[in-house]
């Protein structure tokens, strides 16, 4: 087993560089360690200038997700012992600005986020005396796997439609879309079904599932889209071919 | 860029987990007139309430009383918790619960479609409300995707608030860092809402992420508002041993049982009850939590626990509730077992030691979620009403987030309406020094030899030795020069960083200095309190003792030397003290 594993890490500190650098660290290797450990070391005991994101080290909050080796991941659920040996390149997650070092911006996300209604809509909601509304073990298995999105980005990263195409809502969103559309609680879909068909990229969305491949949490956005697609069309058929369908 | 910029709200809120966005909703559903701001430290979905697990206690189902979530709960807490506060909190969780219900909250259902319900330590009956073991995660995202409908809510993402801005006497807003630029930003604002969480990293082992570092409190703290009942601070006996991580409760509440290194559930040693193959209500391993981490430290004192490379450890065992039960209720333990571990708890069993998990203590505040300062309130762990007294019952924090938030943003929005704005020209001298203080102290200081790093851990350790499970005299004592000295040094740190884009070196040494502030108060809390009580335990000192100390301390700061200790009376209403009777 080494003694000690060097990362590769890309920096950027827009006071001082014009674009991305790569510095060297070498730490300690240790079989307990996660990637983040080894950017804690490098913090606390080499470089207190080294900047990235992270709090729970526990895989639920979803801020220290980073590209390890090109690959999105969340940092404190991966290991240093399961990389190749050799040099482990850590980058910011790809498709999204670098404010610095290992932080982007997410605010792109937070944005469109918004645009999707990601709250219950009621077109009356009871008062808290009649208690609760009714809701199956089935009826919450329609939509739960799509609500357990951490939002850490790990999905537009690898999503190579957001990369082409920015004005995609992208896979995250349109999985916290479904998980509302999908509660049968809400009363909301056709707002959001609105939003989602106003962009083209939902339909170059292909079956690859890059954005299910990375998610750290089995959220599967792919077949979240793939779900939406089929409503949607099944929506344009009885509106257009069966226009007294939807009466 | 400017020295400093300025915005003006009506409510501010520091602090963006799930009190806080709590308090903010309820704050624009109070005065849908008002403008409320959200500054936090780090994007709401990142708060802390999102690793809370085991669930939310509130009395749903007819076989339940709001006495018995009440009496559970005083008694839980060793008789420290304010009655009054208590009744209101039993009263109120069910409509939270509910309104986080129709909001979308994925509770667990029970087949006919009801909200389902587990037991949990201390309560006498099932009555905590589960989103399988991700229960915090999904309430922050509903109340986080909640928030987001309501237009008059502003929120200031990634902003790490410095100091409280008090105008005679008023808290009238605050100065944060806008980390993305590091501009200083003063938020001006008619009423100000603290919902900052917990301190846990003031210690070196802990579940609590590396956020929680008491900033809420340290700001009151340093603006003249005291700090309530400190020295509870509460380990939760069944962390992962090396990272912390929580293993929550429910594995016990489903069935799980505690071993020592022969294989014996030792509870039945410790006045818990004897063990029965299923679980008991009250007793063994659905015992409080306090006792449960006490009895850990016993267990390993007669040499009777497993040693590991990273301290020792007893076994929780879930392997009889087979693998259904823990796909469905609990795949969040598995996947953090499998994970963390390399190991299944369908199979093999759990190595868990006690960790530091929450502090019952915080900003003092009455049952509005008022501190004694004008315009100033707070709510969640940040504060202390207090419901939990000398040990809060698993479960009631989720609930509390709920139940205090919402009154602290209630309380702050009619506060807000009723009263003048903030006076501009008073407070901007304020807000000049404070960013001139950031940049000389910080930003510009040169050289300096001490590492972040090695401060940080010399005050963690020291509150392990002195302020842990079991404290005495000499050990408080030893632990309050530490800090002393870590203080005097902590002037002379060095920073690598001179950057203002996103600084975190600066973020992490504000951090400290705030930790060190919470860490005395702790330490010397707990000095004064000359008697054991909850999850304070003096072995000088081994009996709870009424007569002086049924009474809340309240540390004030003091500029020059230690906080200054008062106490204040418990209120007590239907529930005169008694002994603590678990086991049956």
């Amino acid at each position: 087993m080494p003694d000690t594993v060097t990362l590769e890490v890309q920096r950027y500190r827009p006071e001082e560089e014009t674009g991305p650098a790569w510095q060297r660290y070498e730490v300690p290797f240790r079989p307990e360690w996660m990637v983040l450990d080894a950017l804690n070391y490098i913090k606390d005991h080499l470089d207190g200038t080294l900047s990235y994101r992270w709090a729970c080290r526990m895989g639920v909050c979803g801020s220290c997700g980073m590209l390890v080796n090109g690959e999105p991941v969340l940092t404190c659920a991966t290991y240093l012992e399961e990389l190749p040996h050799g040099s482990i390149r850590v980058e910011p997650l790809r498709g999204f600005p670098v404010i610095r070092d290992l932080i982007f911006d997410l605010t792109d996300f937070l944005n469109k986020l918004k645009r999707v209604s990601p709250w219950l809509v009621r077109k009356k909601e009871q008062p808290v005396a009649d208690g609760e509304y009714r809701q199956t073990p089935d009826q919450l298995a329609e939509y739960k796997q799509y609500s357990m999105c951490i939002n850490c980005m790990l999905c537009y990263s690898a999503c190579p439609i957001y990369e082409l195409e920015p004005e995609f809502i992208g896979p995250a969103a349109i999985a916290l879309a479904q998980r509302y559309n999908h509660d049968s609680r809400d009363e909301g879909v056709q707002a959001r079904m609105d939003v989602l068909s106003q962009h083209d990229g939902i339909w170059a969305c292909t079956f690859v599932g890059e954005c299910s491949a990375v998610c750290p949490t089995n959220v599967d956005p792919a077949a979240a889209i793939q779900r939406y697609k089929l409503s949607a069309t099944l929506d344009w058929v009885k509106s257009t071919v069966l226009p007294w369908g939807k009466r | 860029m400017p020295e400093y910029r300025t915005h003006e709200h009506d409510v501010l809120v520091i602090g963006g987990g799930g009190a806080g966005l709590r308090a903010a909703i309820a704050a624009a559903e109070t005065a849908p007139a008002l403008s409320v701001a959200v500054v936090s430290k780090v994007y709401p979905m990142r708060s802390h309430t999102v690793a809370a697990e085991g669930g939310a206690a509130a009395v749903i189902k007819p076989s339940d009383s709001l006495d018995d979530h009440a009496y559970d709960t005083i008694s839980g807490g060793d008789w420290l918790c304010d009655q009054d506060a208590v009744e209101a909190f039993v009263r109120e969780a069910p409509q939270e619960m509910l309104r986080l219900e129709y909001w979308g909250c994925p509770w667990s259902r029970e087949p006919d479609g009801s909200v389902a319900v587990r037991s949990f330590g201390g309560m006498k009956t099932e009555r905590t409300w589960f989103a399988a073991d991700k229960t915090g995660f999904h309430m922050l995202h509903t109340l986080f995707q909640t928030s987001l409908k309501y237009q008059t809510i502003t929120r200031y993402d990634e902003w790490f608030v410095t100091a409280l801005l008090v105008d005679d006497g008023r808290c009238v807003g605050a100065v944060a860092i806008e980390l993305a630029t590091g501009q200083v930003q003063a938020v001006l604002a008619r009423a100000v809402i603290l919902t900052t969480g917990g301190c846990g990293k003031v210690f070196p082992f802990t579940t609590n992420a590396s956020i929680k570092t008491g900033d809420g409190m340290a700001l009151a703290y340093r603006a003249g508002v005291p700090l309530k009942d400190m020295e509870f601070v509460q380990y939760h006996p069944t962390g992962l041993p090396f990272t912390g991580i929580l293993i929550t409760e429910a594995t016990r509440s489903e069935g799980g049982w505690l071993l020592n290194k022969d294989g014996y559930r030792y509870l039945q040693d410790y006045d818990l009850g004897t063990p029965e193959p299923h679980p008991v209500l009250r007793s063994m391993e659905l015992g409080p939590r306090d006792r449960l981490s006490q009895a850990f430290v016993k267990e390993a004192a007669l040499g009777r626990t497993i040693a590991t490379k990273h301290g020792d450890v007893v076994h929780l065992d879930i392997r009889h509730l087979g693998a259904k039960v823990i796909e469905t209720k609990l795949p969040f333990v598995r996947e953090l077992c499998l994970k963390y571990e390399h190991l299944d708890p369908v199979k093999e069993l759990i190595p868990v030691r006690p960790v530091v998990h929450y502090l019952m203590g915080g900003v003092h505040t009455d049952i509005r979620g008022a501190t004694p300062m004008e315009g100033l309130f707070a709510a969640g762990e940040t504060a202390c009403v207090s419901i939990n007294g000398a040990n809060r019952l698993g479960s009631n924090s989720l609930t509390e987030i709920l139940v205090f938030g919402a009154r602290a943003g209630t309380a702050a929005a009619e506060y807000a309406a009723a009263s003048r704005p903030a006076s501009r020209s008073s407070v901007i001298a304020q807000v000049a020094d404070e960013a001139r203080r950031l940049r000389e102290r910080f930003l510009d200081k040169s050289g300096g030899r001490e590492r972040l790093a090695t401060l940080r851990t010399e005050m963690q350790q020291a509150m392990e030795e002195g302020a842990g499970i079991y404290r005495d005299e000499a050990g408080l004592v030893a632990a309050a020069e530490t800090i002393q000295v870590v203080k005097d040094r902590f002037p002379d740190v060095r920073l690598d960083d001179r950057s203002l884009t996103f600084n975190t070196e600066l973020v992490t040494c504000l951090e400290l200095a705030n930790m060190l502030d919470v860490a005395e108060t702790i330490i010397h809390s707990a000095r004064a309190r000359e008697e054991s009580r909850g999850a304070h335990e003096r072995t000088d000192y081994p009996a709870r003792d009424d007569d002086r100390f049924l009474a809340h301390s309240l540390a004030w700061y003091s500029p020059n030397g230690p906080p200054r200790i008062e106490y204040l009376p418990v209120t007590i209403t239907r529930w005169p003290p008694a002994e603590r009777v678990y086991g049956g």
